[in-house]
């Protein structure tokens, strides 16, 4: 059902306002189905229930963040009508709402649906059909592939990029490193050690003394920090899920092996990661991320999160503020509405895609500073670039320069 | 005999259905046919794509309602079956190039056969403990699914993507509706087969091994064999529904065979009436709809929604679709008499 319901006050008012500015402006207005003069209808999937379902927030930050957009007088005299879906993270639900979203609703775009698996499952449907699926959220890398798949679009850093980054780094600070890598062995952990390897070079072979791999159903990873520490290693890759990350800083202050430690923004989590390790524990890991963190005291008086808390405070007072996911939303939500006020009058799903490929130099309240959002007709990776952080005390301190590492799908 | 053990040998778990009430009458089933036939001319596409789903979902209760309802095992392992099924479907389409009608027998006979196989060990237990034997099977699937040593064929968590076939013999009819009427013929087949096997002698055994395991063996019923059998027939059912389930959703992933497919097509089972196979569909309809409308309530609360309305249903119609349709006759045929 449609989130946001229309009010007949603000639909005719939109109307009048439009009837007064038309006559005037004879700019060739074009529509595809889903949107009108006084409508753009976006669809969306996310998993409300079901094993995924603490990402849910991310749906209703949009939907909030979309309500206000409308308040202030929508994009362009145009109100948004944001359909958001419950797919709970299963595939073949996926599909149907998005076939429902496509061909029975009839939205314009689908926007931001989240996780891998089900946006594979859709890929090919949507890029038949010809509708933008744009901004997926999922950090895999094949959603930058414009050639194969020109109406897919992704959105955040991908896996690959990230640990491209870490390469850099390694390459500049320490070029005769030598790196033991623990990853989980599924497209995520592949993702990122294949970033390893790209980052590194021809000196990959060298560098990388040991690739250690991990199942999800492991109960504990201790043995294989005992081998990777065996090697003689001074550089350690930990390419683990949350529970496993924290496993893997205790293990090692444990036995006693102090390597360079890079931790996957995947388990940067000071909440869920760190204090259960152990602050003391955690000295000197070195990470990287994008989004600010709402719970750090240094953006307080940043005026991106002053919007932020505003936002919230009036659209979404019962949002947890210490969950990345609002910010995420909240960021990618702005994006979208970037690219739909650049299309103008011109609301047809391919110029969508193509103003979406034409973003330059975009910055948002919600990313740190510095960092851009660009793309291009060969670059559908919005977001590339991250900024290094390492732990002190008890939380994280950025440092460095903006690094970049845009990659292809 | 303590209250756990009365559970587990008192054997009548499952009611007892005279063979002539598993079924519809011609004329119904005629009426049921011609609205199946002639509903797709007139809705759109995606219409058309939960009506083949519901056709699929079906045949998954159907396969589960001749297991329980027939032979009177429990089975919350069905989505496993399904997953084999949907798989070798996809692997054969994608990787051998083979024509998607053909990888379904394909997958019914390697569904057939790993039920049967899973069926020789589970001989052994009996009510609760099967359940949770097939319990295990479902929640393992999707971890072996995503295992390295299969990636190559499976495509690990990414999955594989199927390509819909369409319309042979040129025929002007978009993708969707081909698969329906496809989907339609496999499965008036497999209901009449099923019917069929339910009247037989076979079925006989099955009932009488599910009113009474003590009782048929003394009648010279093979307890071992029909109760394998059952399995694998079951299996094998769900495994074609599995196969025309990846054609029409035209992706596998483990993430969509999980414990909760099981489970729904066990809550179709019971909410269409245990062992009464028309109400397959009507099982069906519940499942894929239903979600849909609590979410349409409340989105926050679906979960909530979808418990209510399932609460609803067992407390007023215990016996499910079954029960319903019972009571329409019984107006029906007083009307009739006025």
């Amino acid at each position: 059902m449609p989130a946001i319901h229309l009010r007949l006050g603000a639909f005719s008012a939109a109307l009048a306002l439009l009837a007064a500015t038309s006559s005037g402006a004879l700019a060739q207005k074009k529509y595809d189905v889903g949107a009108s003069d006084t409508e753009i209808k976006i669809g969306n999937i996310m998993p409300y229930s079901g094993p995924a379902s603490a990402y849910g927030v991310i749906g209703k930050t949009e939907e909030a963040y979309f309500r206000k957009i409308n308040a202030e007088g929508g994009i362009n005299g145009r109100k948004i009508t944001f359909i958001s879906y419950d797919d709970a993270y299963s595939p073949p639900k996926t599909v149907e709402q998005a076939r429902k979203l496509v061909e029975s609703d009839e939205v314009l775009i689908v926007f931001n649906p989240l996780g891998t698996p089900p946006n594979s499952a859709i890929q090919k449907y949507m890029n038949q059909k010809k509708v933008p699926q744009l901004f997926v959220a999922t950090g895999a890398t094949k959603w930058n592939d414009p050639k194969e798949f020109p109406w897919t679009m992704g959105w955040q850093p991908n896996y690959q990029s990230e640990t491209i980054i870490y390469a850099k780094y390694i390459l500049k600070n320490k070029p005769d490193a030598k790196i033991a890598v623990l990853y989980q062995n599924d497209d995520y952990g592949k993702d990122y050690l294949k970033g390893l390897k790209d980052g590194l070079g021809a000196k990959a072979a060298s560098m990388i003394v040991m690739e250690e791999s991990y199942e999800v159903s492991e109960p504990t990873i201790d043995s294989h920090i005992v081998k990777l520490k065996a090697t003689g290693a001074d550089v350690f890759m930990n390419i683990t899920t949350p529970k496993f990350a924290a496993q893997a800083i205790k293990k090692n202050m444990e036995i006693g092996w102090r390597p360079l430690h890079f931790l996957n923004n995947v388990s940067a989590s000071v909440g869920s990661v760190i204090k259960p390790a152990g602050f003391e524990n955690a000295q000197d890991i070195i990470s990287s991320n994008y989004l600010k963190d709402p719970t750090d005291p240094q953006w307080k008086n940043d005026a991106g999160m002053k919007g932020w808390n505003e936002f919230l405070d009036k659209y979404y007072p019962e949002a947890n503020r210490a969950d990345a996911s609002v910010m995420y939303g909240y960021t990618v939500a702005q994006g979208l509405v970037h690219v739909l006020k650049a299309c103008g009058d011109n609301l047809t799903r391919e110029n969508i895609m193509k103003q979406a490929a034409s973003i330059k130099e975009l910055e948002l309240g919600g990313l740190l500073p510095g960092i851009k959002v660009n793309t291009s007709a060969t670059d559908f990776a919005p977001i590339s670039q991250l900024q290094l952080m390492k732990f002190k005390g008890e939380g994280w301190d950025l440092f460095g320069d903006i690094l970049s590492g845009d990659v292809g799908g | 005999m303590s209250a756990v053990e009365d559970v587990v040998t008192e054997a009548p778990a499952v009611e007892a259905v005279p063979k002539r009430a598993m079924t519809l009458g011609l004329g119904t089933s005629l009426v049921v046919l011609a609205a199946l036939v002639i509903a797709p001319i007139f809705v759109k596409n995606f219409i058309i794509f939960q009506m083949t789903m519901l056709l699929i979902y079906g045949l998954a209760v159907l396969a589960l309602n001749i297991l329980t309802g027939g032979s009177g095992q429990f089975s919350l392992g069905q989505s496993a079956f399904y997953a084999v099924g949907a798989y070798t479907s996809a692997i054969l389409m994608e990787h051998a190039n083979m024509n998607y009608a053909l990888t379904l027998p394909i997958a019914g006979i390697v569904c057939f056969a790993f039920g049967y196989l899973f069926g020789k060990p589970a001989l052994r237990l009996s009510g609760v403990y099967l359940a949770l034997a097939t319990f295990a099977l479902a929640t393992a699937m999707p971890q072996l699914l995503k295992l390295g040593f299969f990636e190559h064929w499976t495509g690990g968590v990414q999955g594989l993507v199927v390509t819909k076939p369409d319309a042979p013999f040129g025929l002007k009819m978009s993708q969707d509706m081909w698969l329906y009427y496809f989907t339609l013929v496999i499965s008036i087949g497999i209901y009449i087969a099923s019917i069929n096997l339910l009247r037989s002698r076979s079925g006989r055994a099955f009932m009488a091994i599910r009113d009474n395991e003590i009782a048929a063996s003394a009648m010279g019923v093979n307890v071992a064999l029909y109760k394998t059998l059952a399995f694998g027939v079951s299996a094998g059912i769900t495994g074609v529904a599995g196969g025309l389930g990846a054609i029409a959703v035209q992706f596998v992933a483990p993430d969509g065979y999980t414990i909760l497919l099981a489970i729904s097509l066990f809550l179709g089972m019971v909410v269409g009436g245990v062992g009464w196979l028309p109400g397959s569909l009507v099982g069906s309809a519940f499942i894929i709809f239903v979600p849909n409308i609590a979410e349409g309530i409340s989105k926050g609360l679906s979960g909530a929604v979808f418990g209510v309305l399932l609460f609803l249903v067992i407390f007023l119609v215990p016996h499910g679709a079954r029960q319903v349709a019972m009571v329409a006759q019984q107006l029906l045929g007083k009307m009739i008499k006025k």
